[in-house]
């Protein structure tokens, strides 16, 4: 539990939901993992913005080959070694952060969108519309998502939106259950009731006055969801479904690296480090944003 | 209780049949043409069309839908358009494997999850809590693919201690098959050697595929035991002067497990269907092989099986789970 920590200020009183801020900020920065989480989420964000720029060998993103230089090992000028076409890991890994995060990011958005929408009407128009949502919602979640999304990316062929499409579909219903649940729980709420009384209509009920107030959930649920969303692009990669080469992308560079393994193990090693870090930094993040967003989950 | 379990079966029809609409509505309505691609490249239009005739395919959806319940119906799943094998087969060769593969990793995830978590509770906000919630959020980040390389490249490359992938080798004498489950049958035969081997092969991909479901067995287990520490017949307990570790495996650990049931249950189902890529890493013949060769050549009737399959391990695994429920809890019990 955090101490009371509010310092009472002679000039202004703060705003209950600034002061609900403060405490929120506080609490996240008591908890060294989840300052580690957001320093490495930040250094992967940066990476994914500026990678390509701040990379020693940017045209070996672009597809370029350097094939005197194949197979050297960890140096002071390739400090991830290079790989089977004399490419510098050390710029494929860092340019590989744009997909991973791109990907990630979308697959999320598009997933909670989704969800948020079927788990809002789901929840808000009861009987029998709830029921076929639900058990729709139901039905997706006993078909193995990374099947699902393999059949689907094979089919629409390579890149990254098909990858993206293939991903969202099996990610919405967790979203669409948690949706449901607090729309329900919100929809007797005495606000709602008198949006209803000044006369507005159910779809301004449940977009403006219903779903704002059950977001907290859904963003904490995104923020522990980015982590697995890169795994699972990173999975599609290394079987060989996802971006077309040369755009570099961790799952497949591991999965080209594992032929040449155990000699040159530093071509596998790196991009699976790079996948593993990202997805770590992602999961204590979330890990503690639901710490502050919901309390009864704390310890 | 035995009307109950006829309703949950039951139940299992309807989720089936929503289950084969939308597989067969996803696999049909995906642009591809998998026809023209197990035709081979220099099939002629009216080659393919030939084809796709030999199948069924160029009838209405509704009417191919028809065929393929009421062969259902009798056990038929299909024929691949790739291979011309008939689908039940492949998935009674391959679904073993994969049960085998999740039944291991599973066993291992309990018997490591379920004390580490007591232990993390039991020790709250101590070093050993720390440790395992940190240890708990690097396994769930750890790609199952790239941990089966590490493992590899360790035990296997560098070590030369276990085998670097397959099932069996095809060196050794196979046990008769009874279940199918390679350790299983070699107990059944007697044959030690066959069993050991078996083992070995088992073990570095169960490891790769057991650490994710280890770490949320144990932080669930962790999150049931505090609550369940809260009650108030521990508080008796302790005041009757019991010793710690006797109100710890007795009472606190039993209840605490049923709560952690229900995620054994859902991770179940996930880990069916998440065996492609360790069994890619370890060459090891199941499903998830056999579905990714399915997905690829965009051959639809073993990718309707296949999920068909799993849907129905994992609504019977989530009906065992409830009713274990019962067993550990009679509160719970179905009247």
């Amino acid at each position: 539990m955090s101490a009371e920590m509010s310092t009472p200020s002679a000039r202004r009183p703060r705003s209950a939901g600034r002061e609900a801020w403060r405490r929120g900020l506080y609490r996240f920065a008591q908890s060294r993992l989840s300052v580690l989480g957001l320093a490495i989420v930040s250094l992967l964000m940066l990476m994914a913005l500026v990678g390509p720029w701040l990379a020693p060998y940017p045209e070996h993103l672009e597809g370029a080959v350097s094939t005197a230089a194949r197979f050297q090992p960890p140096s002071a000028q390739h400090w991830f070694g290079t790989n089977e076409m004399g490419q510098d890991v050390f710029s494929l890994v860092m340019g590989g952060a744009r997909v991973s995060v791109l990907a990630g990011l979308a697959v999320v958005l598009l997933g909670a969108l989704a969800g948020t929408l079927v788990g809002g009407i789901a929840g808000f128009a009861g009987g029998w519309t709830d029921d076929l949502l639900m058990r729709l919602s139901d039905l997706k979640l006993t078909i193995p998502g990374l099947v699902l999304a393999m059949a689907v990316a094979a089919a629409l062929g390579p890149g990254i939106f098909n990858m993206v499409v293939a991903i969202s579909l099996s990610w919405w219903p967790g979203y669409a259950r948690l949706v449901r649940g607090e729309v329900l729980a919100r929809k007797e709420d005495l606000y709602v009731t008198a949006a209803r009384a000044i006369g507005a209509r159910p779809a301004r009920l449940l977009l403006v006055h219903i779903l704002p107030n059950v977001m907290t959930p859904v963003i904490v649920k995104m923020s522990l969801d980015m982590g697995f969303a890169i795994l699972t692009v990173a999975s599609l990669g290394f079987i060989g479904i996802g971006v077309k080469p040369p755009t570099p992308e961790w799952g497949s560079l591991l999965s080209v690296a594992r032929s040449y393994m155990p000699d040159f193990w530093w071509t596998a090693i790196f991009p699976g480090l790079a996948i593993f870090l990202a997805v770590f930094g992602f999961n204590l993040l979330g890990d503690g944003l639901r710490d502050v967003f919901d309390p009864r989950s704390r310890r | 209780m035995w009307s109950y379990l006829v309703r949950r079966l039951l139940l299992l029809v309807p989720v089936l049949l929503g289950l084969t609409v939308l597989v067969f509505a996803i696999a049909r309505l995906l642009p591809g043409d998998p026809v023209a691609l197990a035709a081979g490249p220099n099939a002629s239009p009216a080659e393919i069309a030939a084809y796709g005739r030999e199948f069924g395919l160029d009838r209405p959806l509704w009417e191919q839908y028809g065929r393929y319940l009421w062969g259902l119906l009798q056990g038929d799943l299909g024929v691949s358009i790739y291979t011309r094998r008939p689908v039940i087969e492949d998935l009674r060769a391959y679904l073993p494997a994969t049960l085998e593969l999740v039944l291991a990793a599973m066993t291992l995830a309990v018997l490591v999850g379920v004390p580490m978590g007591l232990w993390a509770a039991v020790q709250r906000d101590r070093w050993p809590d720390y440790l395992s919630r940190v240890l708990a959020l690097g396994a769930i980040s750890m790609p199952r693919f790239f941990l089966g390389l590490l493992l590899q490249l360790g035990l296997a490359m560098a070590l030369g201690w276990l085998p670097l992938g397959g099932r069996f080798p095809i060196t050794e004498e196979l046990p008769l098959r009874i279940t199918g489950l390679l350790t299983v049958d070699a107990l059944l035969a007697g044959n030690l050697n066959a069993f050991w081997v078996a083992c070995q092969h088992l073990l570095m991909p169960a490891l790769a595929m057991s650490l994710s479901p280890l770490a949320t067995i144990m932080r669930m287990m962790r999150g049931s035991t505090l609550e369940v520490l809260q009650q108030d017949y521990v508080l008796t307990e302790r005041a009757l002067g019991l010793p710690q570790r006797l109100i710890i495996t007795k009472y606190v650990a039993r209840n605490a497990f049923s709560a952690t049931l229900t995620v054994i249950g859902l991770y179940f189902g996930w880990l069916l269907g998440g065996t492609v890529l360790v069994e890619t890493v370890f060459d090891w013949p199941g499903l998830g092989l056999y579905a990714t060769k399915a997905v690829v050549t965009q051959d639809f009737m073993p990718i309707i099986g296949v999920t068909l399959v799993i849907g129905t391990l994992f609504v019977l695994v989530n009906l065992l789970v409830d009713l274990l429920y019962g067993l550990l809890n009679p509160k719970v019990r179905p009247a």
